[in-house]
């Protein structure tokens, strides 16, 4: 029955659990962004929409050019993409060791863990006030909004990673009579670091957030300056074109981590 | 025959919030050298802590626990477990797994691969050796793990349901292959499981546990004579030892269901 087999294929695409090429998956996810780029010409071509509110994506673009051109938006990006660098860099590396630390030791745990919980619920914005009276507006303050806003997520995300290593990997070490640091380098990392490697990923994108919030409130340079100021302006254009490139690079971000995840623990999926 | 492992009087209890649960009580069981000793007994009766005991990983309250007159303190090289769960790491290729455990018992890099190739041949996977774990069937992990095992040299071996996450048809290849190992290079078993069949045909004896607090009910000398074949499965002696098997687990099981029923 050709009317059955047909049936089934959809079905399978859209399963509890079913399978899908990848020419299939981009061709979806592709066609979902060029449905809502039309969506939006359409919107701003029959003038449904003010353009204060809604500018065309031919102004947006347009916008984006003559900034382009000018080098601002180089400039925008380049300070951004160094003050989200160097905020990520030094909380993934003081995070790492202690989400390591506290899931390993459970002594280390109760040291540590409630007083970052505690910490974690605090929202980040709330800091933006006291960060500014201890660092000013210039980098410093935004790079102690990127590590508050990450730094606590990472460190219990971490833990959660090295407590996920099956209880018997250690056990095998035991009975192998390896010394418990031994164990640590040896089972339990290696063994985590495929979760850790995709922790860091999920919290670069928390970082990008933090990031434009704390261009958003005090900065004189950056990404979230410029929307601040384009709002100013009425430069609704200006404000969708960088939101646009914030979008753009953390799907490339992500992407790419995912893509070289994929390739550092190829071992997990040899098939 | 001496007696390789020697359990007496012991007993473990497990205390939480909940309550104290007696899991083992005045056990006692012998494995003597050479010998292939299956333990079966209802799921909860405390098999699988006895061997967590046996292999240092748990901690005994009261009793004796010895291996060649040393008491089990700690995990050791003496002993070679096999976990149900495979346990093989899963950034390392076969061959590597193997290497592991060696280099952890001090062997030189070349030495761990002869030793580690050799046991991978003896558990029938050569042409394997750089395959990762994500690419073999679970027989196949755990080929490797029984591998790992034997490849330094254990004075005994210690099996928690080795092949209990195994389809039929796997499961018996994998009770021939290890039942050929035996054979061959005779060497010290205490094998869990609740798998009857399994139990009859890998062992020279058979000790049933009782519900918990698990103690030793009756022990079963198996008489079919070595090498063994499939084909016993299906003769009289073999079915007769498997119903006295049977009959002491069930009797357990019946008097578990009859004191749940007078609970409820």
């Amino acid at each position: 029955m050709p009317q059955q087999n047909k049936r089934s294929g959809t079905n399978r695409r859209f399963a509890l659990g079913g399978k899908i090429s990848t020419a299939e998956y981009l061709g979806i996810s592709a066609s979902v962004f060029a449905v809502l780029t039309i969506l939006w010409y359409l919107t701003t071509y029959f003038g449904l929409v003010r353009p204060l509110f809604l500018p065309s994506p031919a102004k947006v673009i347009s916008r984006l050019a003559e900034l382009w051109a000018s080098g601002q938006l180089f400039i925008d990006l380049g300070i951004s993409i160094y003050r989200i660098t160097f905020g990520f860099l030094v909380s993934t590396v003081i995070a790492l060791p202690i989400g390591i630390l506290i899931g390993s030791y459970r002594g280390w745990e109760a040291a540590i863990e409630p007083f970052v919980d505690f910490i974690r619920y605090m929202p980040v914005v709330a800091f933006v006030p006291l960060t500014i009276l201890w660092s000013g507006t210039g980098d410093a303050q935004k790079l102690l909004i990127i590590f508050i806003g990450t730094f606590f997520q990472q460190v219990l995300l971490v833990m959660d990673n090295v407590k996920s290593v099956p209880k018997d990997f250690l056990n095998l070490g035991r009975t192998l009579q390896m010394p418990e640091l031994r164990i640590l380098q040896r089972i339990v990392l290696p063994s985590a670091l495929p979760a850790i490697w995709d922790s860091m990923r999920i919290s670069l994108g928390w970082a990008w957030t933090w990031l434009v919030v704390a261009e958003l409130v005090a900065a004189t340079s950056g990404l979230g300056y410029r929307i601040t100021t384009a709002q100013r302006f009425f430069q609704t254009d200006l404000i969708f074109g960088y939101l646009l490139i914030l979008g753009v690079l953390g799907l490339t971000t992500d992407q790419a981590m995912k893509y070289a995840g994929r390739k550092l623990f190829r071992y997990l999926n040899v098939r | 025959m001496s007696d390789k492992l020697v359990i007496s009087g012991l007993s473990k209890t497990f205390s939480s919030e909940r309550g104290t649960t007696v899991a083992l009580n005045d056990f006692n069981l012998s494995v003597g050298d050479n010998e292939f000793v299956a333990l079966v007994g209802t799921s909860g009766c405390g098999k699988s802590t006895l061997l967590s005991i046996a292999a240092g990983l748990e901690s005994h309250d009261d009793g004796r626990i010895t291996i060649d007159g040393e008491d089990i303190v700690s995990p050791g090289l003496d002993r070679g477990v096999v976990f149900q769960s495979y346990t093989l790491l899963p950034w390392l290729n076969t061959l590597q797994n193997v290497e592991f455990a060696l280099l952890g018992a001090g062997k030189s890099k070349s030495e761990a691969r002869d030793i580690a190739q050799s046991h991978l041949e003896l558990v029938g996977l050569q042409g394997f050796e750089k395959a990762f774990p994500s690419e073999l069937s679970g027989g196949m992990k755990q080929r490797v793990a029984i591998a790992r095992a034997l490849s330094y040299r254990p004075k005994m071996l210690l099996m928690d349901e080795p092949f209990g996450a195994l389809d039929a048809l796997t499961r018996h290849h994998m009770q021939e292959l290890l039942t050929g190992i035996w054979e061959k290079h005779r060497l010290t078993v205490l094998f869990i499981t609740h798998d009857v069949e399994e139990a009859v045909y890998l062992s020279d004896r058979v000790a049933v546990m009782t519900n918990r607090p698990g103690r030793i009910k009756t022990i079963v000398p198996i008489t079919l004579s070595r090498p063994r074949h499939y084909d016993m499965v299906s003769t009289q002696e073999f079915q007769h030892l498997q119903r006295k098997v049977l009959d002491a687990i069930r009797s357990e099981s019946l008097a578990a269901a009859s004191l749940a029923s007078a609970l409820a």
